[in-house]
């Protein structure tokens, strides 16, 4: 038992965390005569770890990743849903919300594509808030920063998130709130090519590559941010905002964070450091959900599709579900980390 | 030919339709290429994931920023 923790903790730290590469780092700006306990010094060593980091997994990552997802086209995936009902139909387009790939601007003809083929609208949105809020990516890189407990837990609530809100749209009755162009579509059934195992590997490939040009400014403005934080900010701020002081801190990081748009590789190190400030936990995670769940760009998309109630709707069950999942992280934190 | 390049509002759907372009002159087509970003035709042709490639009424790729070397090769297959 003692070796098997003795070898998680190693991987965790050394293959996940990288924790060599910040000594090295470390030991480099020291030969270069850089102190980092002084702010420029360790605004620097932050920034050079996370990203080498951050890109090192997401490479590795996303590589992996795109090649299960080129099993699971949305066309799969559709005709997946459409053989299940109810609860399950929900929890299931949940779990394959984490495993379709698309890109934010295929959000809404994806949801067209659902619902114009007879999938409920509460189906179709325990998909898409899944979708951005859970990826297999943010699975591993939470357990690099924050640990296995948090990346689990943050993962299970995010789909009991996306399965309730979904659930909930459903008994509200919003199905009438679609736009008629797209309840009175043909249903088109699109057939998705049979792939080779070299066309999913060079899938994966320009998945990689297109996937880190289009993070790869996030990235650098998180960890830019991060660093700021890390290294600037003094602690009691955060800890009187963001802290045990404020009752409201989830509610102010959530309100926040709605409007923004980031990459979830992003939002993470801004994450990281604000927890090392002294934040609360579920702060910070609920700050990184509201992020990537909503933004005000695809808020504008989704309005094309969808009529004032339900948009209103969406926003509201998803903010709300982000606050609650807030609270319990805090209030879970002493168990947790 | 006409030549669809399905999607808009993003950059990936951009790139595809000047690839797409400079794929068609290179291979001296005489195709009609036209960028479609109207939803409710999007939903009409059965589109789920853009940027999209649709010649003829034929989907040839969706979902993939294709560059010019890929358009080719796709357009080449249904010439």
């Amino acid at each position: 038992m003692e070796t098997i923790s003795a070898a998680w903790l190693f991987f965790q730290n050394q293959i996940l965390g990288m924790k060599w590469l910040n000594e090295l780092i470390g030991r480099a700006l020291a030969a270069a005569g850089l102190d980092t306990g002084e702010t420029l010094g360790g605004i620097l060593q932050f920034f050079l770890y996370d990203t080498v980091k951050i890109f090192v997994l997401l490479s590795v990552l996303i590589f992996g990743i795109s090649y299960i997802q080129s099993y699971f086209p949305p066309e799969r995936t559709r005709r997946i849903l459409g053989r299940f009902r109810g609860l399950w139909a929900n929890i299931l387009a949940a779990l394959l919300g984490t495993v379709t790939p698309f890109c934010s601007c295929s959000s809404i003809p994806l949801f067209m594509g659902f619902t114009s083929a007879g999938l409920p609208v509460g189906v179709t949105f325990s998909f898409l808030i899944s979708s951005p809020m859970v990826d297999l990516g943010s699975l591993v890189l939470l357990m690099s920063i924050f640990g296995a407990r948090v990346a689990v837990v943050y993962v299970v609530l995010g789909l009991v998130v996306a399965v309730l809100g979904g659930t909930l749209l459903d008994k509200l009755g919003m199905e009438r709130y679609v736009e008629d162009f797209i309840r009175n579509a043909p249903h088109i059934q699109s057939d998705s090519a049979t792939l080779t195992r070299r066309d999913r590997v060079v899938y994966a490939k320009e998945q990689l590559l297109s996937t880190i040009r289009k993070v790869a400014p996030y990235i650098f403005i998180g960890v830019g941010v991060g660093a700021v934080i890390h290294n600037v900010i003094p602690q009691t701020w955060v800890e009187t905002i963001l802290g045990d002081g404020n009752p409201l801190a989830v509610v102010l990081a959530t309100l926040v964070g709605v409007p923004m748009y980031a990459d979830i590789f992003g939002t993470i190190p801004v994450a990281e450091s604000l927890l090392f400030k002294g934040a609360g936990l579920g702060t910070v995670l609920a700050f990184m959900m509201a992020v990537t769940t909503l933004s005000l760009p695809s808020l504008i998309m989704l309005k094309k599709a969808v009529k004032p109630r339900l948009l209103a709707a969406f926003i509201a069950i998803c903010t709300g579900g982000i606050i609650l999942v807030g609270y319990f992280f805090n209030f879970a934190q002493q168990f947790l980390i | 030919m006409e030549i669809l390049v399905v999607g808009g509002g993003c950059a990936s759907c951009d790139t595809v339709y000047e690839e797409t372009r400079a794929a068609a002159a290179e291979l001296g087509l005489d195709a009609k290429i036209r960028k479609v970003e109207d939803l409710v035709e999007m939903v009409q042709m059965g589109i789920m994931t853009v940027p999209a490639l649709v010649v003829d009424g034929k989907v040839l790729s969706a979902g993939r920023t294709l560059n010019k070397k890929q358009v080719k090769a796709l357009l080449e297959k249904v010439l």
